[in-house]
């Protein structure tokens, strides 16, 4: 399954309460800009269903303006 | 060598966020991260990252592309290009899978006692160039076609329009870009005497305020509704969205404004009328570079077969034009449009504000429209008036939906009308292509022969017999579908179907080729903004899978043309662009040579000196100006755009009593077009698995419908059934629904009206009338 990366943009002075919100998910990884408004944030899953979770709990965030998609890898599924 | 999945999965892990990084130092420059994070980041690893322009929209977002062995295995938007700075969106990063579905075409099929027979590719092509002599012995060399589209690359393009108009002799090419592009490039035509955009995307970086006519940008091109959401956190640029019906976009917009289908027309006369009322009229730049005219009225909607239609231009002064206006006063407006007089004058005031830069964006809401050549120049006549044009941030800009509707079909010329440089009518021009093709100029006719709807009727009529559809999907795509269906099973038709996938349109073919795509072969994609862009071969096509390019090739040496299809097969894309380059070589349209763009994420053309040219017409940007002024409109001989008097008009079929509702189509974000390839990307299926109609809940409730209902849609050609949708991702306008046409299993098409606008030919897929019941 996937491996992706995005730029995910707070709303104004809502940046540490963005990264607190998404750090918790254990599926994300996020990279706060030391001098802007801008997180990385890089997604792993391992199912579609999973995914789609993820999705729904990543657009429910109230602290997130846009979430606009870097890259995207396919990995092996023969695990 | 072994690798575990594990330290597999942290290595690419580390691969997407160095390429989030990237994409933020290039939107924000002098960005910073932790340097903890930053450390240990690969800068390569075992994948070959290689550019190409995106697959699928106009947009022509620069993609990286990794390959490993063999196989293109992961996308990442290229930081180095302009257009999308890095960024990607689902259906781009979903692009390489489109090439692995497991249905794959790999051998050529040819149709034997109503079965398929797998054949080689030399008896395929060996079959179509005899049927193709035959057909033109026994019914004359307008009875062949090539029907094409927008993503043909330049090379595949040029060498059908080569072998068709220069070779063969006939007119008979088209291409589905006439679907949604033709009234953009008449409405230039007729505006500015040259085509596309005068100026490019970095005008999002400059505008303060963004006018999205019926653009669903936000599912349409998301990449670029991005880059202007950036905009608004950056600079608090201002987004309106004016459409039909409520979408993603109206949502993220500041202000969304509903109008009433098809008076977008009175709507834009009324903010001229505003804009002169009011004293915001640039006088200076309308005075040194602008005329006044008016053309024909109540010109019908080509609903019968050989209809035919030319405009009489005739001058009229500025007072004509502000009397004309007078019809047009906001409050009049507000009752045909429903746009009420208040948000009339408020879209006007930015328009009117000399302090306000203006981007004006638009696509099929403004081309597939049965009056779209003037509402294009409608759109124009506001820009002309207040001078907001050809500087950066002051851009009215028609996006386009294929990657190369402007680089194939606009700039290389399929279309019946057109040549590489110029018009079939024009005898230079027909010269000057002959010379480049090395045919005598007599082979090019002067006279266009069909355009893309005329074009199936012919084939239905029988006056043509053979039709070599290459790269598009017309049974899923015509309007009036079943007429053009029925049309291709006749007794004495003979049709070739290029593609990657089984579809509807391989369904009828008696010749089916497998069609090597994108990255399976080398070639060139034109994007929106004049942007000429090279990919490379990366991988190897699956079987006997051949470019588009190099069918016809084969087919035209079969054919006796071996003289003019000298190329080899090696280096035939380079052979083809640099023979192609000779049709543009001139200040307005120079094209960069290849070594240029095998460098660069793709070059604006006109390229002059070894430079892009971001904004045309503008002396300051331009080096084709020429009349010692600061802007100079060098499409018309006088060098002056046109202001146009364009009345409204109804469309050609309006709700009534016993067809009470307008029927709208369009498109969604998972899919691209008609789904064939995006269908089969399992998260994109997943995600949109079949069409729908949505409705106005206050619709929905009168009529006792709710989400997953069936509904019973009744128009004048047919019936389908669809599942509801109310209040879910768009929602229309009070008696109003809205179909995506990417579902060949529920073909809306086949109840749409095949009404176009008399001067682009380009059908109105936006609105018919329709009846709608719970089923």
């Amino acid at each position: 399954m996937p491996i992706k990366s995005y730029l995910a943009h707070p709303f104004e002075g809502k940046k540490a309460e963005l990264v607190k919100a998404i750090s918790v998910i254990k599926q994300c990884e996020v990279i706060p800009a030391e001098n802007r408004d801008v997180l990385v944030v890089v997604t792993e899953t391992y199912s579609r269903e999973e995914e789609d979770l993820l999705k729904e709990q990543l657009e429910a965030i109230s602290s997130l303006k846009l979430l606009a998609m870097v890259s995207g890898f396919n990995t092996p599924q023969k695990h | 060598m072994y690798t575990s999945i594990t330290s597999r999965r942290s290595f690419i892990k580390k691969m997407a966020t160095l390429s989030a990084i990237t994409a933020a130092a290039t939107m924000f420059p002098g960005i910073l991260f932790a340097d903890e994070q930053e450390r240990g980041l690969p800068t390569n690893g075992n994948l070959d990252w290689k550019k190409a322009p995106c697959r699928f929209c106009g947009v022509g977002c620069g993609v990286l592309v990794g390959i490993e062995d063999g196989k293109a295995v992961a996308v990442k938007g290229d930081p180095k290009s302009s257009v999308n700075k890095g960024l990607c969106c689902v259906k781009g990063y979903h692009s390489v899978m489109a090439m692995y579905g497991t249905d794959r075409l790999t051998k050529p099929l040819v149709k034997k006692n109503g079965t398929y027979v797998e054949t080689s590719m030399k008896e395929a092509l060996d079959l179509i160039a005899s049927k193709m002599k035959e057909t033109i012995d026994a019914h004359g060399k307008d009875a062949v076609s090539i029907y094409g589209s927008g993503q043909w690359t330049i090379p595949d393009g040029y060498v059908a329009s080569k072998l068709f108009k220069g070779c063969i002799g006939t007119n008979n090419v088209e291409a589905n870009a006439r679907l949604c592009m033709a009234s953009a490039v008449t409405g230039f035509m007729t505006s500015f005497g040259i085509d596309e955009p005068m100026g490019c995307y970095d005008d999002i970086d400059h505008a303060d305020v963004f006018f999205l006519w019926g653009n669903n940008m936000a599912e349409m091109h998301p990449v670029l509704f991005s880059r202007i959401l950036d905009q608004r956190l950056k600079r608090g640029v201002k987004i309106i969205d004016f459409a039909t019906r409520t979408t993603r976009t109206s949502m993220a917009a500041d202000k969304s404004i509903l109008f009433r289908p098809q008076t977008d027309l009175a709507v834009a006369n009324a903010i001229c009328y505003e804009i002169i009322n009011n004293g915001w009229v640039n006088q200076s730049f309308v005075e040194k570079h602008c005329n006044f005219n008016k053309g024909l009225t109540n010109m019908g909607y080509g609903l019968e077969d050989n209809y035919s239609f030319t405009d009489k231009p005739e001058k009229i002064s500025f007072e004509d034009y502000k009397n004309f206006l007078e019809d047009y006063t906001p409050e009049k407006v507000e009752k045909i449009s429903g746009v009420s007089a208040k948000d009339i004058k408020y879209m006007a005031s930015f328009y009117g504000d000399p302090n306000k830069k203006v981007m004006s964006v638009w696509c099929m809401g403004m081309n597939q429209h049965s009056r779209g050549t003037w509402i294009n120049n409608l759109v124009y006549n506001i820009h002309l008036l207040t001078g907001k044009i050809s500087t950066p941030g002051n851009s009215p800009f028609s996006l386009t939906g294929q990657p190369s509707a402007c680089g194939t079909v606009r700039e290389v010329g399929t279309l019946t009308h057109k040549l590489p440089h110029g018009v079939v009518m024009n005898e230079e021009h027909r010269k000057f292509a002959a010379e480049i093709w090395d045919v005598p100029v007599e082979n090019i006719p002067s006279k266009p022969t069909y355009h893309t709807v005329e074009m199936f009727r012919a084939l239905d009529r029988g006056d043509i017999r053979f039709m070599w559809i290459q790269v598009t999907n017309p049974m899923v795509t015509m309007p009036k579908l079943k007429r053009y269906r029925d049309a291709t099973k006749k007794e004495g038709r003979f049709i070739v179907v290029s593609d990657i996938y089984p579809t509807p349109t391989t369904d009828i073919a008696d010749v089916i080729l497998p069609s090597a795509m994108w990255i399976e072969r080398e070639g060139m994609y034109g994007n929106s903004e004049r942007r000429t862009q090279y990919f490379e071969q990366m991988v190897e096509p699956p079987g006997e899978a051949m470019s588009d390019t190099w069918q016809l090739v084969e087919v035209a040496k079969r054919l006796g043309f071996e003289k003019q299809f000298y190329y080899n097969e090696e280096t035939h894309i380079e052979e083809i662009y640099n023979e192609y380059r000779r049709h543009h070589d001139n200040k307005k349209h120079n094209m960069a040579p290849l070594e240029v763009l095998k460098e660069e994420s793709g070059v604006l053309w006109p390229y002059v000196d070894g430079k892009s040219t971001k904004w045309r017409f503008n002396a300051k940007y331009d080096p084709a100006c020429s009349n010692g002024e600061d802007f100079h409109f060098y499409g018309k001989p006088d060098g002056k755009a046109v202001i146009w008097q364009r009345p409204y008009e109804p469309a050609a079929e309006e709700p009534d009593d016993e067809y009470p509702f307008w029927l709208n189509t369009g498109r969604v974000v998972e899919h691209w077009h008609t789904g064939s390839m995006t269908r089969r990307i399992p998260v994109l299926h997943k995600a949109m698995p079949h069409a729908y109609v949505e409705l106005n809940p206050g619709d929905a409730e009168r009529l006792q419908i709710k989400t997953g209902d069936n509904v019973l849609l009744t128009t004048r050609r047919g019936k389908i059934t669809l599942p509801a949708s109310v209040n879910e991702r768009g929602v229309p306008t009070p008696n109003q629904v809205f179909v995506p046409f990417f579902d060949e299993n529920m073909l809306i098409n086949d109840i749409t009206l095949d009404s176009f606008c008399p001067i682009s030919k380009e059908p109105d897929y936006k609105k018919c009338a329709v009846k709608v019941e719970k089923a």
